[in-house]
Parts: structure tokens; C-alpha cells; sequence
């Protein structure tokens, strides 16, 4: 089964992935996936009915811990990569008018 | 001495016995750099103050006795995706371009913990997605063993720098071959451990459930000293096994002896696709086995064509998730005057990711959008489901597997990059281990005419290692002669 990508599906995708595409990149981006998904549609042919997707191999459970700070205040460092920050906060375009 | 030309456990024996020191075995790697790095580009970030000044406290700390181990003294290199402590760490992206941790990733503190001397940082694909090192933002890594072809990928340039005598040893990051095939390609030995075995905390994730950090190595007693150092329970990666020390005891794996084991060789990893060259070095490693008492038999796997499309649906989902995080506000990349904080991630993300990043978050994005979530990334989990199946079954009736690691020797440049399918398809014989969380091992079994390496991959049951690890002593013992391991390639001297 061919997949065919429109414009629509691109715009969509393009904002789920938050990216803005020029014209041309959105055709390749097009063209790429409708590429990809005709591949990946293979998988249509292997009868996966009763089959659990295997989201993980072994069987794993959620690892809680005591809310406690074990690796100290670091404040100092982790603003220093901050693009832009003030009076140790970070700083970001206006949200809320 | 030609410190060079020792592999890691050598040279730490060396250092120990007082024939020479840490800071001389840095002081070599340093000057090889020096002479390699203009062609090869293996590093992106070096860090050569910072390494003298450890070289110098562990070798007070091995005078002293508190370091015996065998990798102590040992410079060493790292993929640039787990973080390191104050030293830059990009992942060969813009977006990380500046980006310093405050923390290490537990397996490179483990190794410094050992005494291990951290030289620097390696380049790979922007984010471990690619199969040649070709993606990263600071530029190619070139194969040492022929300047013209890419050395593989993702760790392409933790290979490189082995193979290069840059490093003694390298760790890489797998997510579906990204440690194994590099290897083959550069002639050095990686290995991805089972899923869960070594922490993936500080490992910058592509697709976490595929993820696993591996050594890069000269030789396998190199690789089995490595592991047995970064291995172990973390409480800090919650996907972290607890296995058994006995388990772990990986050097205690390296005997030679295959009497009697039973060696699978998948016919759908010997047919179509497969260059002649590398079909037949991986047959002449079966036949060498099977002389020295392995049972060895053809066998169909089942499934094999099933696994490229799984992966990347599964592996896009993943990476579509994990690098929301790259949004320009707390750390990396932002972009200049956007208009609002939506214009702000958008702009942000477009110039800082780069095209093959970028078209696997949409694909991401697209299997796990409403509406193509059950027919995609269901899909291709239940079929991950079925390959593990598969597998077990093949594990009722043989110790491990046996193929190449990939369909051709080192791509020239630039060859494989403009098709996506095409460059996946290069994953065909990996990125199966990676679904069904096993752990595989490859090692150089020969060259083709170029003198290009060929690489031959072991795939062991879950939890395995030690029978992997024996297989490829072995194998590496009985090819001593024609194979020679430590392969420093040297590049003439006009360079």
C-alpha cells in the first residue's frame, strides 16, 4: 500500500515535531516519510493478532525512592548552561499577557 | 617500548610493573593525535590539561597501592553523548553546541573510578542517528585504514580513535548497531551488552529502550576488562538489572574453548545483499571454529526482513519523545528574536537539529500521532514481540549466532547518505540484538582487497556475555598469526 503524505498531514506533523519546514524542505520531508512508510508497511504482512506489543523485553516496574536530594545544590552550574538567564532564573519570550 | 602498540590491559600491567607511567602513556596518545587527527577527526573536544593533571594522581594512586586494577593509568575515550562533568558534550549537534554537564554519565565515572584516564571526546551522528558518523555538526570522521571511507556509525568516532592509537580503549553507545558495526568497520572489537546490563545514566537517550552503552576495544581481553568495570546495578537508571557478580566475571570468560558448542548461522545473514568478500571471511571464522571443536549449522532464523522496519518505527518513536527536550529554554541552542514562546521552540529545534534528525522525529511524531499509532508503533512492537520469539527459539537449539556485522565493508564518503532506506538498510544484521535486548559481540576476521577490515558479529542469548567473550577469545587465539589484534594504523608520513 502506497502512503501518501499531504500537505495537510506534513503541516500536522511539522507542529506535533514543533519545526518549521521552508517549501522545500516540506516536499522532501514528504517524499522521505512516504518513502520510509512504504518500507515499514512490510510489516503488514506478518498476522500479529493476540500478539502483545513487547514494549519492553524483560518486565520491568516503575522504581520508586525516598524524595530526599542525594547529589547537592547545583544551581551554579546547571544556570550556566541557561541561554538566557536572570537573577538565577531562566528567562523565556512572554507567556501570558 | 612502543607503548602504542600494547592494548589497555597490557599497558596498565606495564604501568603497574613501573615500566612506564600514566602520564608517558598519555604523552603517546597525545602525540599520535597529533599526527592523526588532521585526517581522521576523531575527536570533537580534547581535553589535554585536565587529562595530564589525572594522569598525574593515578599514577601517585598506583605508586601508592590504592589503584590495582587493570585498566588503572589507561587513557581512554568517550562518544560524545555521555555527558561528562564539566567537560563539553554536543552530541554532534548544534543544539548541544555549548552545552557543559554537571554531571557523568555512571559508566565513565566507573571507569574513572578505575583509574582510567579520560582524554577526550569522540564524534558520531548528530544524536546516534546514522550509520557512517556523516551527520554530526563538527564534520566527517575519516576510516584510519583508508582516509576515503567513513569508519561507520553512530560511534564512528570512538572506532576511529582506537583503530587510530588514539586511545587505548573507547566506549560507544548501541541503539542498533551503533557500537558493533563502526567496529567492524575500523577493525577493533565492540560489544553491546545485554539490554540493562551497564547504566544508561548520563547517556544522552536516543530510543531508551534500545539504548545501550558498550566498550570499543583492541582486543577481547580489552573488552571483557571494560565491561566487567562499567557493568553492574544503578540505582540511578531504572532499567538497571541486577545480575549475578558471578555472572559478571567477564575475564574470567577468556578461555579458549568452543568443544562442543553449538554455533547457529542465520541463512538470511549469508544470501542477498551480502558483499562476496564479507560472505566469505565469515565463513572462513565458522569453518576456524568448527576446527577448533564448535558444532556449526545453518539454520533459518526467521523474520530477518522484519527487523529493519520495526526498528525504525520503534527506535523514530522513541527519539520523537526524547528530544522534546530540546526546546531552547534550560540548556542548548536558542534561536535569535523569536515572536512568542511557540515561534521560540520552532525556531529553535529547525536550526538547531539537523536533516537526518529532524526527518526521524517526524516519522516519530507520524507512527504515534492519532489514527497511525495502532497500525505503526503497535505494529511494530508486537512484531518486536514475534522477533523475540524468534529468538528464543533459536536459543532452544544453539549457544549463540554467528554472521557479519554488516552487508559490506566502510562505505566510501558521502555514498550512503541521500537514501534513508538504503543507509538503514546497513543495519540489517544489528539492529535485531537491539529488539530482542541480547548481547553481541563484534571482532575483525579479516580484510577485503582494499585492506579494508571485515568485521564478524556473535549473538548470544540474554545474559550470555561470558559464552560470547570465550567464542571470540578463542577465535581471536586461533587467527593470532593472520589476524593480528592491537591494529594501530599509521598513516605515512606526509601527513
Amino acid at each position: 500500500m502506497a502512503t501518501k503524505i499531504t500537505d495537510n498531514t506534513i503541516d500536522y506533523i511539522a507542529a506535533l515535531a514543533k519545526l518549521e519546514l521552508t517549501d522545500d524542505e516540506r516536499r522532501r520531508a514528504a517524499e522521505d516519510m512516504e518513502k520510509m512508510l512504504d518500507y515499514i508497511h512490510i510489516l503488514e504482512e506478518l498476522d500479529t493478532a493476540g500478539m502483545a506489543p513487547a514494549f519492553h523485553i524483560f518486565p520491568v516496574e516503575n522504581v520508586f525512592r525516598e524524595d530526599q536530594v542525594t547529589n547537592g545544590e547545583g544551581r551554579e552550574e546547571t544556570l550556566r548552561n541557561a541561554p538566557v538567564e536572570e537573577d538565577h532564573m531562566f528567562v523565556v519570550p512572554r507567556t501570558v499577557d | 617500548m612502543d607503548l602504542l602498540s600494547l592494548s589497555a590491559v597490557e599497558l596498565s600491567a606495564a604501568i603497574r610493573a613501573g615500566k612506564t607511567t600514566a602520564p608517558q602513556a598519555l604523552e603517546a596518545v597525545l602525540a599520535q593525535m597529533d599526527r592523526m587527527e588532521e585526517t581522521c577527526h576523531c575527536y570533537v573536544t580534547v581535553d589535554r590539561e585536565g587529562a595530564r593533571q589525572r594522569a598525574e594522581t593515578v599514577q601517585r594512586q598506583i605508586e601508592s597501592g590504592v589503584l590495582r586494577g587493570p585498566l588503572a593509568g589507561v587513557p581512554f575515550a568517550v562518544k560524545d553523548n555521555l555527558c561528562t562533568q564539566g567537560l563539553r558534550t554536543t552530541c554532534a549537534s548544534r543544539m548541544l553546541e555549548n552545552y557543559i554537564p554537571s554531571y557523568t554519565a555512571e559508566a565513565v565515572g566507573r571507569l574513572e573510578a578505575a583509574g582510567a584516564v579520560l582524554v577526550g571526546k569522540t564524534n558520531m551522528d548528530e544524536f546516534a542517528m546514522g550509520s557512517t558518523t556523516e551527520t554530526s555538526c563538527h564534520g566527517v570522521t575519516r576510516n584510519p585504514h583508508d582516509p576515503g571511507h567513513v569508519p561507520g556509525g553512530s560511534s564512528g568516532g570512538s572506532a576511529a580513535a582506537v583503530a587510530a592509537g588514539e586511545c587505548f580503549f573507547a566506549l560507544g553507545s548501541d541503539t542498533g548497531g551503533s557500537v558493533r558495526q563502526p567496529a567492524g568497520h575500523c577493525g577493533v572489537v565492540g560489544m553491546k551488552p545485554t539490554y540493562g546490563t551497564v547504566s544508561r545514566y548520563g547517556l544522552i537517550a536516543h530510543a531508551s529502550s534500545l539504548d545501550q552503552i558498550g566498550p570499543m576495544t583492541r582486543d577481547v581481553s580489552d573488552c571483557a576488562a571494560v565491561l566487567e568495570v562499567i557493568s553492574g546495578h544503578d540505582p540511578k537508571d531504572s532499567t538497571s538489572i541486577k545480575r549475578e557478580p558471578q555472572d559478571m566475571d567477564f575475564t574470567g570468560a577468556l578461555r579458549e574453548d568452543v568443544n562442543g558448542l553449538r554455533i547457529g548461522l542465520p541463512v538470511d545473514y549469508l544470501g542477498e545483499g551480502l558483499a562476496p568478500q564479507v560472505r566469505e571471511a565469515v565463513l572462513r571464522a565458522a569453518e576456524t571454529l568448527r576446527d577448533r571443536g564448535a558444532i556449526i549449522e545453518e539454520f533459518d532464523l526467521e523474520l530477518v526482513r522484519y527487523a529493519i522496519p520495526a526498528y525504525y518505527t520503534i527506535a523514530a518513536a522513541e527519539a520523537s519523545s526524547n528530544l522534546a527536550r530540546f526546546d531552547g529554554v534550560k540548556y542548548g541552542y536558542r534561536a535569535r528574536g523569536p515572536q512568542g514562546l511557540e515561534d521560540m521552540y520552532r525556531k529553535t529545534r529547525s536550526q538547531g537539529l539537523g536533516p537526518e534528525t529532524r526527518r526521524r522525529i517526524m516519522l516519530g511524531c507520524f507512527v504515534l500521532s492519532a489514527g497511525y499509532y495502532d497500525a505503526y508503533y503497535l505494529k511494530a512492537l508486537q512484531v518486536k514481540g514475534m522477533i523475540k520469539q524468534a529468538f528464543d527459539r533459536a536459543f532452544s537449539r544453539y549457544d549463540l549466532l554467528l554472521g557479519p556485522v554488516a552487508p559490506t565493508t566502510a562505505p566510501r564518503l558521502g555514498e550512503n547518505l541521500a537514501d534513508p532506506v538504503r543507509m538503514y538498510l546497513g543495519d540489517i544484521y544489528t539492529v535485531s540484538a537491539n529488539l530482542a535486548g541480547l548481547p553481541g559481540i563484534c571482532l575483525p576476521c579479516g580484510r577485503d582487497s582494499r585492506g579494508l577490515p571485515i568485521g564478524l558479529q556473535l549473538i548470544g542469548n540474554c545474559f550470555q556475555e561470558k559464552k560470547l567473550l570465550r567464542t571470540a577469545y578463542t577465535y581471536e587465539q586461533a587467527v593470532r598469526e593472520s589476524i593480528p589484534p592491537t591494529p594501530v594504523v599509521k598513516l605515512p608520513e606526509t601527513h
